[in-house]
């Protein structure tokens, strides 16, 4: 009899096993937070000129969402598993802010990786149901896709003025020929290094917005602050200072 | 024995509560999903139905009689057509309109259709009602519109004939509650899906735009022109809005504060909800309080006539300027794009009017 049991006992076990129970598997937490230069934002620090940039100009940030493609973790032989293929984060109606892997990952060590905005291979006109909804879609004039990122604010300039800006990024082009458009791609791919996955699986993600003012191009809102969806130069300007702003913050085992 | 007879009568319990729940006559509710048009199944994600209301015929038929009924309101002259009235795409000619005790409002009715693609479900020019369903309630007892009470209406709606039955097929009961007038209404309202403009036909390759109503559509799209495309949707999101509260631009300081009333939050003041640009052939007056009565009146307003404010929305880029500065002919063509939204077979759609 007990040796009935003790056969029973394995095969629930086998039986287990083939369906895919994998006890090691986790679901990863991902966590994006913002700073200013080490100090938290959160969206109760919008809508107040109280920032300063590296050019000195004092802003407030009113609308500010940005998109991540391609979140993945790859393992030490590396194998890449893709944890999810789009997030939009929008600080300012706190949405976003948190993702759960699509599917269990082996506890283990990874590296993270993303894409900011979309590459040229994924930034399709109109494709993503998501994105059209909430409006984040390139003007075809402008070659289509969607937005990487719209950070909206206001700046005191050097006109005594209050004045507005509009930090919109989206893959570069030329459109001095509306017939003949020149792009390049701006998006860029950021690697966080090593994580631990394991236990709680919760990683947070940094993202310290002051640097898109200030590394490696100062940027002067006086010159740069609006219509820059169509400005070649500022585009890749733009894409240059997002590569320092990402960092990984805390990793909960 | 005792446990015995304990399970017996909790089994007894248990098949009453069933019968409670379920309709005790066996009347089954004929499901009607919404029929979403080719475009938005292509471009959007789903429509919004809350899991408690799903749509069923009855439910809609109900909802369509309820909207035309008079007897909702106090004295029995005003049901929601009289200010949502179908010919002109569900909202009033009139400036501001007038209830029961001849008291006006200070806003603009709002246009219905397209309300199941809200998808933050924040109704009102202010924000104000959260879901369809809750946005149903408010004006059958709002002291200057419908002023009537809940307990009167359901008593008005329990005491005619036909409405116990309606109650009955569309929810599985007689005994009516504002509730259940609030989701058949709102059954009803989403089936109001506009989607067939002259604009929608040329996106699915049916027909050609002309040149003028081309390039109205280039200005709308151009960021260095009239950027509308930000706030107000694009050919990748026809419902030409964002659903979203925006200052654009109208006055320096605000007597009505918008979504400041809702929120509590001062940087919120003067903002208003984007309306769908879908419809504008029949749905003037313009803007939140209807001061403009031509979309003339409208294009000159974010081509010359922005107001500067705390809380003006950045995208309002030229404000220091006065506005975007169109030209004439960009103005008239901007206009031809914007009529080109327009729906003629949804204000005429028979499902939609009084019967």
């Amino acid at each position: 009899m007990k040796f009935l049991k003790i056969v029973m006992m394995l095969l629930v076990l086998v039986s287990c096993t083939k369906s895919g129970i994998d006890t090691s598997s986790i679901m990863v937490q991902v966590n994006f937070s913002h700073n200013w230069a080490g100090t938290p934002i959160a969206k109760t620090d919008f809508n107040t000129i109280k920032f300063t940039n590296g050019n000195g100009e004092q802003l407030s940030i009113v609308q500010f969402r940005y998109l991540l493609s391609n979140i993945t973790l790859t393992n030490i032989e590396g194998q890449k598993t893709t944890i999810k293929n789009r997030q939009l984060i929008n600080l300012g109606e706190e949405t976003g802010l948190s993702l759960t892997s699509d599917s269990a990952i082996p506890q283990g060590t990874y590296k993270l990786s993303f894409t900011f905005g979309l590459n040229d291979a994924d930034n399709l006109d109109g494709v993503y149901q998501d994105l059209n909804s909430v409006s984040f879609n390139v003007p075809t004039m402008l070659g289509g896709g969607y937005h990487f990122m719209q950070f909206d604010g206001k700046f005191n300039g050097t006109n005594s003025l209050t004045n507005s800006f509009n930090y919109h990024t989206i893959r570069a082009v030329n459109s001095a020929d509306p017939t003949n458009l020149v792009f390049q791609d701006t998006s860029f791919e950021v690697n966080l290094g090593d994580v631990v996955v394991k236990n709680a699986g919760i990683i947070e993600v940094k993202m310290d917005i002051s640097e898109w003012f200030k590394n490696p191009n100062l940027w002067d809102l006086n010159t740069f602050n609006s219509m820059l969806m169509s400005n070649f130069n500022a585009q890749v300007l733009m894409s240059a200072n997002g590569k320092s702003v990402f960092s990984l913050g805390a990793v909960t085992p | 024995m005792f446990k015995k007879k304990l399970l017996f009568c909790v089994f007894i319990l248990v098949l009453f509560s069933c019968s409670k729940e379920s309709n005790e006559e066996g009347y089954v509710s004929i499901p009607a999903p919404l029929q979403i048009p080719t475009l938005f199944q292509n471009l959007l994600i789903p429509p919004l139905i809350p899991s408690n209301n799903l749509q069923t015929q009855e439910g809609i038929s109900l909802g369509k009689k309820l909207f035309f009924e008079n007897g909702l309101s106090a004295d029995n002259t005003q049901s929601c057509a009289t200010c949502h009235d179908p010919k002109t795409a569900f909202t009033d000619k009139r400036q501001f309109s007038d209830g029961i005790d001849g008291v006006f409002g200070n806003r603009n009715t709002m246009p219905l259709f397209n309300l199941a693609w809200n998808f933050d479900e924040n109704f009102f020019w202010d924000g104000s009602s959260i879901s369809l369903e809750k946005q149903a309630i408010e004006p059958i007892i709002n002291p200057i519109e419908m002023h009537n009470t809940w307990k009167r209406v359901v008593a008005t709606l329990q005491s005619k004939p036909t409405y116990p039955e309606l109650f009955y097929k569309a929810f599985g009961t007689r005994k009516i509650d504002s509730i259940l007038v609030a989701k058949a209404l709102a059954q009803f309202q989403r089936t109001l899906i506009s989607a067939n403009s002259k604009f929608d036909q040329y996106l699915e390759g049916k027909v050609q735009l002309s040149a003028s109503e081309l390039n109205g559509f280039n200005v709308f799209m151009d960021e260095t022109k009239g950027d509308c495309f930000h706030c107000h949707g694009s050919d990748k999101n026809p419902l030409w809005t964002d659903n979203k509260f925006h200052n654009n631009g109208l006055d320096t300081s605000f007597s009505d504060i918008g979504l400041a009333k809702t929120s509590g939050d001062p940087s919120d003041t003067g903002k208003f909800k984007s309306p769908s640009l879908r419809n504008l052939a029949f749905t003037a007056p313009y803007m939140h309080d209807g001061r403009f009565s031509t979309l003339e009146e409208v294009i000159n307003q974010y081509s010359e006539g922005l107001k500067a404010s705390p809380t003006i929305d950045p995208l309002m880029k030229k404000v220091s300027l006065g506005g975007v500065k169109l030209s004439t002919q960009e103005k008239s063509d901007l206009k031809a794009f914007l009529l080109s939204l327009s729906d003629s077979e949804f204000i005429s759609n028979p499902a939609f009017q009084k019967e």
